[in-house]
């Protein structure tokens, strides 16, 4: 990542080709806002004694946004991990129905308020179910894969982990497995150098998640998670390679953990003063929108609306959720099997 | 009717799936070109290309790539080629299989089978002679699976596949040529969740499954020339378990023992035993008795600790002989 102590447009869109529709751009910000407000409003809920459990995405948007914006939403699947938020936005999910996670109400798509928030679901969304113990998801997003290669059609599966995970054998055997049978597969390692205290270094003795891809023969790159639009460029390239048949790609995505690991976490703990000022000078948001008024892609005016805009659905999406009705007990036997 | 053994019968009922639906496929190690270090899959690799693959050498990545293809509209078929080996799966299986159902409330399915032959007496040591169902059988979400006959593995194995839940089949490996039976050539099913009676009795039930079956069979014949009538009930099915099988039997004998090659303590007959106590208490003519394998890790190598590991029709006779005594 660029080291600068401002949010510059600095390095934004550099490593992309910057072909993508102004449009596109206005959309993949207005998506990583939304993911911003709906996150800060849960810590709100959750500081006000609303909502048990908090944990962020922020810092990761761009890294996210950028990712799904490369996928095909009528056909990919998506195996996002709890800080998926930016992911699932972009891939269907509405804001409502992540707040009704985050209440555990019972018309919670995700889980019907069986699992704590960010454990992010949806059949219809090709959204796949996921766990707490990290890494699972990445033997399974090579598995949706095979069945892809097996039934003959051309969806890719997309899964997303922090650098934590890269040390769990789940990762290796995931990734080995896409990588002997050439899966259309992306695994994209949100690395934003902590797992919850434990520092990138004490993971891995190597300086770059991305090095790995080189031990299971497929490529392996590092991107700027904080610029969109690399992400979507880096994204748009492993999704052609994958649905050529050309199998699996690793990417790096640098972001930043602007939050504590969870609302249960205390980052002052264990990261100093001066990092957490530096890390701030490296907000996704920020550097975006600096990026799209030098370039003239949105005006105040239109920044303002689209926040009013999002604030709005934001509220209307706590008011439904905190209305709605909680599961019944009697629910607790329900689906443990299928008919 | 031919004669098969339950390898064969195994296969059968992979063979004639992979025929009905295009969407069944076997995942496992050395499954394809070798069909198998015990010859299950033979043969399958050159009528179904494709869908008969050859692993990574990794259990959670074979049972979690067939848990995620089970989400993406296939049936997958994840052999483990020892149950020794499930151990680096047990995560995968336990906490993603068998809850993703019950995670999403409802909304995805897991129509996943994971084949293991288990169990002792063919020289594995500790390594591969285990049995596994007392894991596994304590997990909702799980179905658990252990024929003895090849009738019953055929017509079981065709239902799991079917089935849209996690079903973990247990194919005791020596049974797997020592065993024999009539199997029909028409497509039948045997469902799961329901024991079966194989030999009516008066006296006493015993209930077993996979090899101990066999081993209570022959012990019961023993104990009838000697004037007492065994009723030996196959679970064929751990979980959900036929709770109205099993007290039915010892309402009508009074007396129950319960018989696995799994180490006792903490073992499935622990359950079999409550389950009696609470429901059929009052029918009860004597307590209910357990026979397993002994307390130690595993099953050693050298013929003499393996024999004194398994249990035998002459230790299951003289049981039976106690508990009819009683």
């Amino acid at each position: 990542m660029a080291v600068s102590m401002k949010n510059t447009s600095q390095g934004v869109g550099s490593a992309a080709n910057t072909d993508i529709a102004p449009a596109v751009m206005r959309d993949m910000f207005r998506s990583m806002l939304l993911a911003r407000a709906l996150d800060e409003r849960m810590w709100l809920l959750n500081r006000a004694g609303k909502a048990p459990f908090v944990i962020s995405c922020q810092g990761h948007e761009a890294a996210q946004v950028g990712a799904a914006f490369a996928l095909d939403h009528t056909k990919d699947f998506t195996l996002p991990y709890y800080r998926g938020l930016g992911t699932v936005l972009v891939m269907g999910m509405t804001p409502a129905e992540v707040m009704l996670a985050l209440f555990a109400r019972a018309a919670d798509p995700s889980s019907g308020g069986r699992q704590m928030p960010a454990h992010y679901s949806s059949r219809r969304l090709r959204i796949v179910t996921q766990s707490s113990p990290v890494g699972t998801q990445i033997p399974h997003a090579a598995g949706i894969a095979l069945a892809e290669q097996i039934r003959g059609g051309d969806a890719v599966a997309w899964t997303s982990f922090g650098e934590g995970t890269t040390s769990q054998g789940d990762f290796h055997e995931g990734i080995n497995f896409a990588a002997v049978h050439q899966l259309p597969v992306i695994f994209q390692c949100e690395n934003n150098e902590y797992a919850i205290s434990v520092p990138q270094k004490m993971q891995m003795a190597v300086k770059s998640v991305a090095e790995r891809g080189a031990a299971y023969g497929i490529p392996g790159v590092s991107v700027d998670g904080t610029d969109v639009l690399a992400m979507y460029e880096a994204t748009r390239r492993a999704v052609e390679r994958a649905r050529a048949g050309d199998g699996p790609t690793l990417i790096e995505a640098r972001v930043v953990r602007l939050t504590a690991h969870s609302s249960d976490d205390n980052d002052r703990a264990y990261r100093s003063q001066q990092e957490l000022r530096a890390m701030r000078q490296h907000d996704p948001i920020a550097r975006f929108a600096t990026y799209l008024h030098e370039h003239d892609l949105i005006s105040e005016d239109e920044e303002r609306d689209m926040r009013q805009v999002i604030a709005a659905e934001v509220d209307s999406a706590t008011d439904l959720a905190e209305r709605a009705p909680l599961p019944e007990p009697e629910t607790l036997y329900d689906h443990v099997y299928a008919p | 009717m031919p004669e098969i053994n339950i390898l064969e019968a195994i296969r059968q009922a992979i063979d004639e799936m992979m025929a009905l639906d295009e969407r069944v496929f076997v995942l496992g190690e050395d499954v394809g070109v070798r069909g198998g270090v015990f010859r299950v899959t033979e043969g399958l690799l050159d009528k179904y290309p494709g869908r008969v693959i050859d692993a990574p050498l990794a259990e959670s990545g074979i049972v979690g790539a067939c848990v995620g293809a089970a989400m993406n509209d296939t049936l997958p078929i994840a052999e483990i080629q020892f149950a020794d080996f499930i151990a680096p799966a047990f995560n995968q299986i336990v906490q993603e299989a068998a809850r993703i159902h019950y995670r999403s409330n409802g909304d995805w399915t897991m129509p996943l089978v994971i084949r293991a032959p288990y169990g002792g007496g063919i020289h594995g040591a500790l390594y591969h002679s285990q049995s596994i169902e007392a894991f596994f059988a304590h997990v909702p979400g799980l179905k658990v699976v252990a024929p003895a006959t090849p009738y019953d593995a055929k017509g079981l194995l065709k239902s799991a596949i079917e089935n849209p839940n996690p079903v973990l089949f247990l194919e005791h490996k020596k049974t797997y040529r020592l065993i024999k039976g009539v199997v029909p050539d028409d497509d039948y099913r045997v469902p799961i969740g329901e024991a079966d009676v194989k030999r009516p009795g008066e006296d006493l039930s015993v209930f077993a499954y996979g090899l101990m079956l066999h081993y209570c069979m022959e012990a019961a014949r023993l104990l009838a020339t000697e004037g007492v009538s065994v009723e030996v009930v196959d679970l064929r099915t751990l979980r959900p378990l036929d709770t109205g099988a099993i007290l039915a039997s010892v309402r009508r004998t009074s007396k129950a023992l319960v018989v696995h090659e799994d180490n006792l303590t903490g073992g499935f007959g622990g359950e079999i035993a409550a389950l009696i106590g609470e429901h059929a208490f009052e029918h009860l003519d004597a307590p209910v008795m357990r026979l397993g394998g002994p307390d130690v890790p595993a099953m050693p190598f050298a013929k003499p600790l393996e024999d004194a590991f398994m249990p035998s029709p002459a230790k299951i006779a003289a049981a039976m002989r106690r508990l009819a005594a009683y």
